[in-house]
């Protein structure tokens, strides 16, 4: 069964048509990469999916169940996590309670036992604690910085740290929109890796929006490219990168020796 | 029911309505140009009526004099402000510019205390005093002079806004900042010129006030009353503020005398509850698309 | 100079004084809280007693606009509703103060939910006003509803008593009002241990983001209004029965902005802040009578100035500390420790 089917969803501001009768079907257990030129309707397709924009059409299916109706919070509860393209980490806090926060929805303290730090609340605050120590900061190698706000991080690191807040909510779906948008090389790399991990000694299902041609060519299972809000290709990576319209609408130019030429050497140079 | 008056309480309420619209509009302008809230607008207003005060009665200047000083000094009031207080937190979090605009105004009633005592004060006669009469309904002199002026000033501001070369830098900067100072426009000189100007209406309005009721340190709360006006009308919409502020100065009035001056307040407020139910941006304002 | 902190444990890691130091400091705290009564003069224990109602109703506060991002100027308001349930109470009923004190504080939090609902609809500015508009409706209830308030001839409250002491002056009102400001603290900082306060910090910092990331946002910002309302609640009661007599005028809407100021110059977001705050406030006013008083050597009547320059300094604190230091006083004191950790390695 897939895990998340996008259903015909339409969406449009004012006029705009930001997403067209997209339909996507992502897969359980494997990587799905999100293409397409900026402004094709990526980011709205994953805001369709976290519940923040509404659709005016289509439906959206997570494990089977129509998840159209329900808020942001109820969406996440249900265990679809996300990273955001522009870091949305939270300033004010520390790594840990940033990524403590990602395991809001799976844990129930309530405001009587949150105030006296008894009963419930010290259960979960040491359970989550030990758990987030054990599962995400030595996963990702984050640990050392646990106490810093994450303000004051570095922009690779604070990237890490996001995924690790996604990570703590032991997400099923995990939305990554752009994770190696702006690294350098060593990076991506590392991120790269972390995320084929968090496929495979997880078993958590992937989508995601990237620009970077080589790393999608080289982790994912499958690839949608987006155009004017449309879905104009899919398939296995290999089979898109050979799409000549689909070289057409990223690229916009018809040189497609060139062109290839540039997809084969960015996915060397990744 | 007495429709006569009625008819009497409506004219006063537009009158008191010119008002707000007019100190609405200095309001919109900063909110336009700056994205600021400006919480001290009320007690710029007051210090507009204290300095026409201070220089046609403490200094016993000509009248005419005294009012274009207390405008110009609201002006540079409000250019002051801008520089010292607000400029600094540029970029910051509009709240905290919020914040300071209450400690500014706080501020400026504690400096009016000391200078001019806490007592209220009235104004050297300004206005006309012959009764004035629309059909059978009686219109108290002052508040129909006063309505005059305000409509007069604020028709003079719209053509300004429209014609006039800072006019539309301001309204270049209020719809996009980045493009208009791309396109050469000196935007931290609009600011200045939005505060300035806005200082002058406020302490036009304040003169107006001052003369119909008085002037008193807590005037300002006037401003509480404008802001509902121009949250009513929506915050960039300058024809919302005019609208709204004919519309509470009427509903302020009837409430008052129909039901006791008491109420006029829990009237503008609660319209204010219900507006930010219904429709947070006003009447006519912007709504504002969130992004993630 | 501090080194390292070892730990064996995750849940030593998360306790609220994570060091030795930490829980000694806080013991040598409460010994001289204790202790202060028995040294200290009525007029000390008037201005402790003073501090910490308003600590009490700058807390709430902080939870809801320091933590939660919420800026709210009905915290006043809210400490009215807190004092007029007691008063009334204590009046008609004849229950005993604690009863009448927790009453306070839930009608207060039920009238600040209320208050709160435009935060579903408005963010940020919006819900000032909004906070504005709920003030000014709740003084016209306290002027108007002559049967319960008794109009603007206010109502005169019995002190409590406890074990048969009339807890009538400072220094025996201070029994009371201490210990209760010590848990309401203990109870807050408790709260941003845990995943709600952690909500309320999320929603601060970027409230969309953290809706998308499983957050209830109409859920946590009404229980951040609730919370603060129920401290003013409590505060406003404390506030009562320490004055002995409320009128519409003792909470007006410069009193909201004084604990807004209390909150900014203490530090946004921060307990100590709270704590800071509320004695810098309180004080701030009483250093200014001070002064009033000496400069009233050499010219008349100087005493009329006092209130406009408490008026102007509580404006000039707000301005100065927003512009010139933004995480207030709790920030300078985490400057001063941070300097005597190193000492002497480095200056």
């Amino acid at each position: 069964m897939s895990t998340l089917e996008v259903d015909n969803v339409s969406l449009s501001f004012g006029g705009v048509n930001a997403l067209n009768a997209v339909s996507v079907t992502v897969e359980a257990g494997g990587i799905t990469a999100l293409i397409g030129p900026n402004g094709a309707g990526k980011t709205s397709l994953f805001n369709a999916v976290s519940g923040f924009y509404r659709p005016q059409a289509g439906r959206v299916l997570f494990e089977g169940r129509d998840i159209s109706a329900l808020r942001c919070p109820q969406r996440a509860a249900l265990g679809i996590g996300r990273t955001f393209q522009n870091i949305a980490l939270f300033r004010g806090m520390t790594v840990l309670d940033n990524v403590k926060l990602g395991a809001h929805v799976r844990t129930r303290t309530g405001l009587f036992s949150a105030l006296w730090y008894l009963g419930r609340a010290r259960r979960e605050e040491t359970q989550i604690r030990e758990q987030i120590e054990r599962e995400v900061f030595d996963f990702l190698e984050i640990d050392h910085i646990r106490r810093h706000p994450v303000a004051a991080l570095p922009y690779g690191l604070q990237k890490r740290v996001e995924l690790a807040r996604a990570l703590a909510m032991r997400p099923r779906l995990l939305l990554l929109d752009e994770p190696v948008a702006g690294m350098n090389r060593e990076e991506k790399e590392d991120m790269a890796r972390f995320i084929l991990d968090v496929k495979e000694q997880w078993g958590v299902t992937i989508l995601m929006v990237e620009h970077d041609m080589g790393m999608v060519m080289d982790i994912s299972d499958q690839v949608y490219v987006l155009n004017f809000g449309q879905v104009i290709a899919s398939g296995r990576p290999e089979t898109v990168q050979a799409n000549p319209e689909v070289i057409e609408a990223y690229l916009g130019t018809d040189d497609m020796t060139t062109l290839r030429r540039r997809l084969r050497g960015e996915s060397e140079a990744a | 029911m007495d429709w006569l008056f009625l008819f009497e309480v409506s004219l006063a309420g537009l009158g008191r309505g010119g008002l707000y619209a007019l100190t609405g509009v200095a309001f919109v302008l900063i909110y336009k140009a700056t994205r600021v809230i400006n919480l001290a607008i009320g007690e710029m207003l007051m210090v507009g009526a204290y300095l026409f005060i201070g220089f046609g009665a403490g200094m016993a200047l000509p009248l005419w004099l005294a009012v274009i000083l207390a405008l110009l000094g609201g002006a540079l009031l409000g250019f002051v402000l801008e520089r010292t207080a607000i400029r600094p937190l540029l970029g910051e979090n509009p709240i905290s510019v919020f914040m300071v605009t209450i400690g500014l105004s706080s501020v400026l009633v504690g400096l009016v205390e000391i200078i001019w005592t806490a007592n209220p004060r009235s104004l050297p006669d300004l206005l006309p005093r012959d009764p004035i009469f629309i059909g059978d309904a009686f219109v108290a002199p002052k508040t129909f002079w006063s309505f005059v002026i305000a409509a007069g000033v604020i028709a003079v501001f719209l053509l300004l806004f429209r014609f006039w070369r800072g006019g539309v830098a301001l309204r270049a900067t209020a719809s996009d900042q980045g493009a208009a100072y791309a396109m050469g426009i000196n935007v931290p000189a609009v600011y200045s010129l939005a505060w300035a100007l806005a200082g002058l209406l406020a302490a036009g309005a304040g003169i107006l006030l001052g003369a119909i009721s008085g002037a008193s340190s807590s005037m300002g709360v006037f401003g509480l009353t404008v802001l509902v006006v121009v949250i009513v009308g929506g915050l960039d919409s300058v024809l919302g503020a005019l609208l709204a502020g004919v519309l509470i100065g009427w509903v302020e009035s009837v409430a008052g005398v129909y039901l006791g001056g008491e109420y006029e307040q829990l009237f503008t407020f609660s319209i204010l509850l219900v507006v930010l139910l219904v429709r947070p941006w006003g009447l006519f304002g912007t709504r504002e698309i969130e992004r993630l | 100079m501090r080194i390292g902190s070892p730990k064996e444990t995750y849940a030593a890691d998360e306790a609220l004084f994570r060091t030795r130091t930490q829980w000694a400091w806080f013991g040598v705290l409460l010994a001289a809280l204790a202790g202060f009564p028995f040294v200290a003069n009525l007029y000390w224990l008037y201005l402790v007693c003073l501090v910490s109602i308003n600590v009490i109703a700058v807390t709430g506060l902080n939870v809801l606009t320091g933590y939660t991002g919420q800026v709210s100027l009905g915290q006043a308001a809210f400490m009215g509703v807190g004092a007029y349930t007691v008063a009334w109470l204590e009046n008609h009923t004849g229950s005993p103060f604690p009863v009448n004190l927790l009453a306070g504080s839930v009608v207060a939090t039920g009238v600040g939910l209320i208050a709160g609902l435009p935060s579903l609809r408005v963010k940020g500015l919006y819900l000032a006003i909004a906070t504005i508009a709920a003030s000014f409706i709740l003084l016209f209830i306290f002027k108007n509803w002559e049967s319960v308030t008794n109009g603007t001839r206010g109502i005169g409250i019995e002190p409590p008593s406890a074990f048969g002491v009339a807890l009538e002056n400072p220094d025996t009102f201070y029994w009371l009002v201490v210990p209760v400001t010590v848990v309401m603290l203990l109870l807050a900082s408790n709260l941003f241990r845990t995943r709600i306060g952690r909500a309320f910090i999320a929603i601060r910092d970027r409230d969309i983001s953290a809706s998308v990331l499983g957050i209830d946002l109409p859920r946590y910002k009404l229980m951040s209004f609730g919370i603060s309302a129920f401290y003013a609640g409590m505060a406003g009661g404390l506030y009562a029965y320490f004055f002995g007599s409320i009128n519409p005028e003792s909470f007006p809407l410069l009193m909201s902005i004084f604990l807004l100021a209390a909150v900014i110059v203490g530090g946004m977001g921060s307990m100590l802040g709270s704590i800071l705050g509320g004695i810098f406030m309180t004080l701030v006013p009483e250093l200014l009578r001070y002064g009033i008083d000496f400069l009233g050597l050499f010219m008349e009547n100087a005493s009329a100035v006092l209130s406009p320059v408490r008026t102007v300094v509580f404006g000039l604190l707000i301005v100065g500390f927003l512009l010139f230091e933004p995480l207030g006083l709790a920030e300078i004191w985490r400057r001063i420790r941070r300097f005597f950790h190193l000492w002497p390695f480095r200056t």
